[in-house]
């Protein structure tokens, strides 16, 4: 076991200009603190050993890398596999890092963990390590998805966590990051925050990174087992912060041979209906919640509100390294809408008896548009980054919701 | 008048300066410059804030205040007509508190310039560590404008170094790990975080966050040259009491002469 070691970022924390450190001057000291701790630890065999004992025994690591021969053969080009990342304990990607960083808050010998969390995975996760390693554990929720996702607010209680709702400005996940980030500048020094993304002040994107990165460590160890080369041709994944894309693409992307990485955002109703998540392909570079990074806000700086079916991926900015790697062309970002993201949810329950999450839908409709254009030994890497049993809820309201025909076709469909 | 007049004309006068704390749009379009009339006579140094959708920094009590202002529909534009407005009634130093996002959104030339026009003497930026953007911070400088950056209880030795000599306005110290917002009481320790500060920096030297009643004001005037004022009026205007009471009490709570 060991946590990677790339160019970037800097010693400042920036990915080029990307990222740093914009926050409240009371933060800066514990962010200091936090960094000399991080990279203490991430080469303490000890403390490698522990993580990498938990990812074991706990997560359910490694995750498959599963080729996916039906829709291969559906979609007709490249050859699709599946990094099932949705098979982890607690159903995401999301643990990889939340261990990670409990492990850390337990070595700086804080007591208390804050998070954010937007649909109630990352909260979960967090209130999941809470439990495992004896945590006091605070979950900032927006008051509005405390409502829509009631049986996720109902799992972090059953684990101890307390959940608090947020009722400031929109009452969705960038109004419950600015509380948890309030909470954290009041009680800075007993406790630690657990950020959810790749996103926040330095070190959190690098540390978040590190900890992910196991995603794109295996699948080269198992394309090399399975394909007999580390390189796929094309990684693709979702990005809302960008943490599951930035575990599955870093570990390619300071190559020399790099394969094509394609992050995919949330188009939601569209680019032009001004309802979507587009931070990299219709924001602009602006400053939130401590890093520069791609960022959606209006002529006044007022961040908007990003759209998105999927509450995973409803968020106004992107981690700062995904932004470099847009600007530096290190990967290509791509949108699929929510009507797209639908279609390649049911596309995979159909053919491969695998409900994905709605993040990774999204990722697997883009990856329903490049196969077919692509030649059979070519591979293509799916990062499925959750699975989908929370979504099938919303998933069944959308499609009663005026898209009511489509549904029953592809029922009826499902049945022949 | 400069910062530092303002601050010398409250020390000759045997207290430390009070700096009010007005919202561009609170309560509403007009309405703050009423607030602004009220103030003003207590005033040494005046702090105009730009109402933002994600204040980080904030409690409750400005949350809400910005948001209000936000729903009146104000631009950066408005923002620096409303310190137009309060210009022609005063000489005293303005200070514009805004979060980094609309600066960039802007552009920094553009902002500053517009806002050094309009009238203001300075800057505060609490989501800016100086040390993370020197360039900008800079043009802000160079566009005549002075800066005002925070430190707080928390702030190591090597912290202050690095941010004191940034504050060319003067050091806004917050009195407590925390958000904005009134409180009871402040710490105990904030002299000797005041005189850590002081051994770093010639600039005047404010404490903001939690200065509400005479007790927080004489906690503050005992250890700094001046104190902001800032959730307390909100909350005294959103409970329809008079500004003018508070701001009566916290000037009297800044009186040296009180000083045991």
């Amino acid at each position: 076991m060991h946590l990677p070691t790339y160019p970037l970022p800097d010693a400042k924390g920036r990915y080029a200009e990307f990222g740093g450190r914009y926050v409240p001057e009371t933060l800066m000291p514990a962010l200091e603190e936090l960094t000399e701790a991080y990279l203490h630890y991430k080469n303490d065999p000890e403390f490698l050993a522990e993580y990498d004992y938990y990812l074991r025994e706990y997560v359910g690591r490694p995750s498959p890398l599963y080729l996916a021969e039906n829709l291969t053969r559906h979609l007709g080009g490249a050859k699709i596999y599946l990094k099932r990342e949705d098979l982890n304990h607690t159903g995401a990607h999301k643990i990889n890092n939340t261990l990670g960083q409990a492990l850390l808050c337990k070595r700086m010998g804080k007591k208390r963990v804050i998070a954010e969390t937007g649909a109630g995975q990352h909260g979960v996760s967090v209130a999941t390590v809470a439990a495992l390693m004896g945590l006091e554990c605070v979950v900032y929720q927006g008051a509005e998805d405390v409502r829509r996702q009631a049986l996720n607010v109902f799992r972090m209680k059953l684990l101890g966590a307390e959940v608090r709702p947020v009722e400031s400005g929109t009452r969705t996940l960038k109004d419950a990051t600015n509380e948890a980030i309030r909470d954290w500048v009041t009680n800075v020094r007993d406790s630690f925050y657990i950020i959810g993304s790749v996103v926040g002040p330095h070190p959190y994107p690098m540390m978040a990174r590190d900890f992910q990165s196991i995603v794109g460590e295996e699948i080269k160890a198992q394309l090399r087992e399975k394909e007999g080369r580390e390189n796929p041709d094309v990684v693709i994944a979702c990005v809302g912060g960008g943490s599951n894309a930035i575990g599955a693409f870093a570990p390619f992307a300071y190559q020399e041979n790099r394969p094509r990485l394609i992050g995919v955002e949330a188009a939601g109703h569209g680019a032009a209906s001004g309802l979507h998540s587009l931070s990299i392909g219709a924001g602009r570079k602006g400053v939130l919640h401590g890093a520069k990074m791609f960022l959606l806000y209006d002529d006044d700086g007022q961040i908007r509100p990003a759209h998105s079916v999927s509450a995973g991926l409803d968020y106004p900015g992107v981690g700062p390294e995904h932004s470099y790697y847009a600007e530096a062309g290190l990967a290509e970002y791509v949108g699929i809408t929510d009507e797209e993201a639908l279609e390649g949810f049911q596309l995979l329950c159909r053919l491969e008896g695998i409900i994905p999450a709605l993040e990774s839908a999204h990722a697997i409709a883009y990856a329903a548009k490049l196969a077919p254009e692509m030649e059979p030994e070519q591979v293509i890497v799916i990062n499925l980054s959750g699975r989908g049993d929370k979504d099938v809820v919303e998933v069944m309201r959308v499609m009663e919701e005026g898209q009511g025909s489509r549904a029953e076709g592809l029922v009826q469909g499902g049945q022949s | 008048m400069t910062t530092r007049e303002a601050f010398a004309r409250a020390k000759a006068e045997g207290r430390a300066a009070l700096i009010p704390y007005v919202m561009a749009g609170y309560p509403s379009r007009g309405a703050d410059l009423e607030m602004v009339k009220q103030v003003l006579p207590y005033a040494d140094l005046l702090e105009v804030g730009l109402p933002y959708s994600d204040p980080l920094g904030d409690g409750p009590v400005i949350q809400r205040a910005s948001e209000q202002a936000l729903r009146q529909g104000i631009h950066v534009a408005d923002v620096a007509a409303f310190v137009r407005e309060i210009r022609s009634l005063t000489d005293k130093p303005l200070f514009l508190m805004t979060y980094i996002n609309p600066v960039l959104a802007v552009g920094p030339e553009r902002f500053f310039g517009m806002f050094k026009e309009a009238g203001v003497n300075g800057l505060i930026l609490p989501d800016l560590p100086p040390d993370e953007d020197p360039e900008l911070v800079g043009l802000a400088q160079g566009a005549g404008l002075e800066t005002t950056f925070l430190l707080a209880p928390t702030s190591t030795e090597a912290r202050i170094q690095t941010v004191a000599p940034y504050c060319t306005g003067f050091v806004y110290t917050v009195s407590v790990a925390g958000v904005t917002g009134a409180r009871d009481k402040l710490p105990e320790g904030l002299p000797e975080l005041v005189g850590r500060i002081r051994r770093v920096t010639e600039a005047p030297v404010a404490i903001g966050f939690g200065i509400s009643n005479r007790a927080t004001a004489q906690q503050a005037a005992q250890a700094a040259d001046g104190a902001v004022i800032a959730s307390a009026l909100i909350r005294a205007h959103e409970e329809g009491r008079g500004l003018v009471e508070v701001l009566r009490e916290v000037r009297a709570g800044l009186e040296r002469s009180l000083r045991v």
